[in-house]
């Protein structure tokens, strides 16, 4: 088991725990309302958080299996 | 004729060219028929993934949510982009597994992993009372598209016909190959669309996004903020874990991971997947300003409301590419989605009937296969009813009741059997037809039971009596074959 990958878990518990404090239309961000805004803002968080796993994730290292 | 109809005719020949000529060079057999003989790298194995994103669903029901429902239609690109993240974990597991085992379909996996074919022909005809659906709304979806597309010209039957035929044409020719051939023109053309539109619309009518959505709140406010019960935050929540676990449990997901060459294109593509659901944004903005500038459209006819603005707002001839890519949007998935079940079927099913047939009497039956599901399906499509309503709700549900199944295998322990699991699919699925076709809800039974719990998903609930059933009936055959193996030791001692 490597424990990079736990923080995978980020995106997820981030994402759908906070939820209930984003549920509102204000403030906007970005032009669109909170709600729509939170949702945008973890695909992004989701995207940098797997890159991050993928440099450091031991099985990343040397040639892929063929 | 239109302008419109050309472009839409011109890409659908196209598509057909390009499907067809895929082919070339390649040496049919199974493997390289159903998975491209593991050789698709990170662009190949990222459009056909992303062509999950964009089926015509999105482009008509993700707009039409938006628009009818509003913020509850945020839960699809939600658990899109869970899933992939989920995906980093487990799909390279499975990719490895099904190398090693020269496994090239979903229910040949779990056949495999539970030594059991009566395991890999449940799973097989499973997956394709799920599949067959999805591919009738694709079929649908494409005749809605074609039809406002040609203004009428062309009737939404015969352009199901017809791109079934294409679609039908190429596949049986050049297999997956062909999906990912035509893959490549529907995403270039999808996202030109889709953000052109997503801009445009709101500019054009509201001058901004902001503006777009604060005339949306002063009228709707409640579209922009998820309910308080019905679709609430318990639905919102409960059905994208859901989802989330089955995006890549869908026969036709599982069957693009098996064509990557390898597992750092999967955990590649698993990184800049997320961001491509972003595009679904543009989709919502066309939706929500539909609610403002086309309101009145009713139930089913809110899937409409992406294509109704357009052609209120633009020429024919981008009328005609908005036509064009949403005709691919429905033919690339459907493409996928008959491949994953006619080879599931052939492979775990007509080869455990028949266990002497060669791969080529095999390739012929999976063909023969392609053929009849595209013809079931063109008659649901044409005939419509009820049971395709039923059978669409039941369709994620259903699928993700092989979860324990596939999670619990994932590292070769022994924690669940194929009788634990077995009975667990067969609960949960039942659980779900109950649920979906008698319609109670779990205040039927305790009308007392707060809206939070209520809202669950079915296919929650279900996959949690699946989770319990699998590992009690595990646990209590498991304890059988060792007190029988216990027995056996006791009468030989008796004997002696």
């Amino acid at each position: 088991m490597n424990y990079i990958k736990l923080l995978l878990l980020i995106p997820i518990i981030g994402f759908l725990g906070f939820l209930p404090y984003a549920n509102k239309i204000e403030p906007y961000v970005l032009g669109m309302p909170f709600l729509l805004f939170w949702v945008a803002l973890w695909m992004i968080v989701a995207s940098i958080t797997l890159f991050i796993v993928y440099r450091f994730d031991p099985e990343n290292q040397g040639s892929d299996v063929k | 004729m239109n302008i419109a109809l050309i472009i839409i005719f011109a890409a659908l020949i196209l598509a057909l060219f390009l499907g067809i000529q895929a082919r070339k060079g390649k040496d049919m057999d199974m493997e390289q028929f159903a998975v491209g003989g593991r050789g698709f790298g990170t662009l190949f194995v990222f459009l056909l993934i992303a062509g999950e994103i964009y089926t015509t669903f999105t482009f008509l029901g993700g707009s039409g949510w938006a628009y009818s429902k509003g913020a509850a239609a945020y839960y699809v690109p939600a658990y899109i982009f869970l899933a992939y993240v989920l995906s980093y974990w487990f799909v390279p597991k499975i990719w490895r597994y099904s190398k090693e085992n020269s496994i090239i379909s979903q229910p040949d996996y779990f056949a495999s992993k539970f030594n059991s074919k009566a395991m890999g022909m449940i799973v097989a005809v499973l997956g394709s009372l799920a599949l067959v659906p999805y591919i009738v709304i694709q079929l649908k979806g494409l005749g809605i598209i074609v039809s406002e597309a040609s203004y009428g010209a062309i009737p939404p039957v015969a352009a199901s016909v017809i791109g079934a035929i294409v679609v039908t044409t190429y596949v049986m020719i050049s297999g997956i190959h062909g999906s990912a051939w035509t893959a490549i023109i529907k995403d270039f053309l999808i996202i030109v669309v889709v953000i052109f539109l997503g801009l445009y619309i709101p500019f054009h009518y509201f001058g901004g996004i902001k503006p777009m959505f604060e005339s949306v709140q002063s009228i709707k406010p409640e579209m922009l903020t998820l309910a308080d019960q019905g679709l609430s935050q318990s639905w919102f929540i409960s059905t994208v874990l859901l989802n989330a676990i089955g995006f890549y449990l869908l026969p036709q997901t599982f069957m693009v991971v098996l064509t990557s060459n390898g597992e750092k294109t999967l955990r590649k593509n698993a990184i800049v997947l997320p961001l491509y659901t972003l595009l679904l944004l543009f989709i919502f903005f066309i939706g929500f300003s539909a609610i403002i500038q086309i309101p009145g459209l009713q139930g089913a006819d809110g899937d409409l409301s992406l294509l109704r603005l357009s052609v209120e707002t633009f020429d024919p001839w981008i009328i005609g590419i908005i036509g064009a890519a949403g005709l691919l949007t429905a033919l690339v998935p459907a493409s996928v989605m008959l491949m994953a079940a006619s080879v599931g079927l052939t492979n775990s099913f007509y080869k455990v009937l028949v266990p002497k047939a060669s791969d080529k009497q095999l390739l012929v039956v999976s063909r023969i296969i392609i053929i009849s599901l595209s013809i079931i399906a063109l008659i649901i499509t044409i005939k419509g009813g009820n049971a395709l309503a039923i059978l669409n709700i039941m369709s994620y549900s259903l699928i993700v009741q092989l979860a324990p199944g596939l999670f619990f295998t994932l590292s070769n322990n022994h924690w669940i059997n194929k009788n634990g699991a077995i009975a667990g699919i067969i609960i949960g699925v039942l659980v779900v037809a109950y649920v979906t076709i008698s319609g109670v809800k779990l205040s039927t039974f305790w009308p007392n039971v707060p809206h939070v719990i209520n809202d669950i998903s079915t296919g929650a609930i279900a996959l949690m009596l699946n989770l319990c059933v699998t590992i009690l009936v595990s646990f209590i055959t498991k304890g059988e074959a060792v007190s029988g193996k216990f027995k056996k030791i006791k009468g030989a001692s008796k004997v002696s």
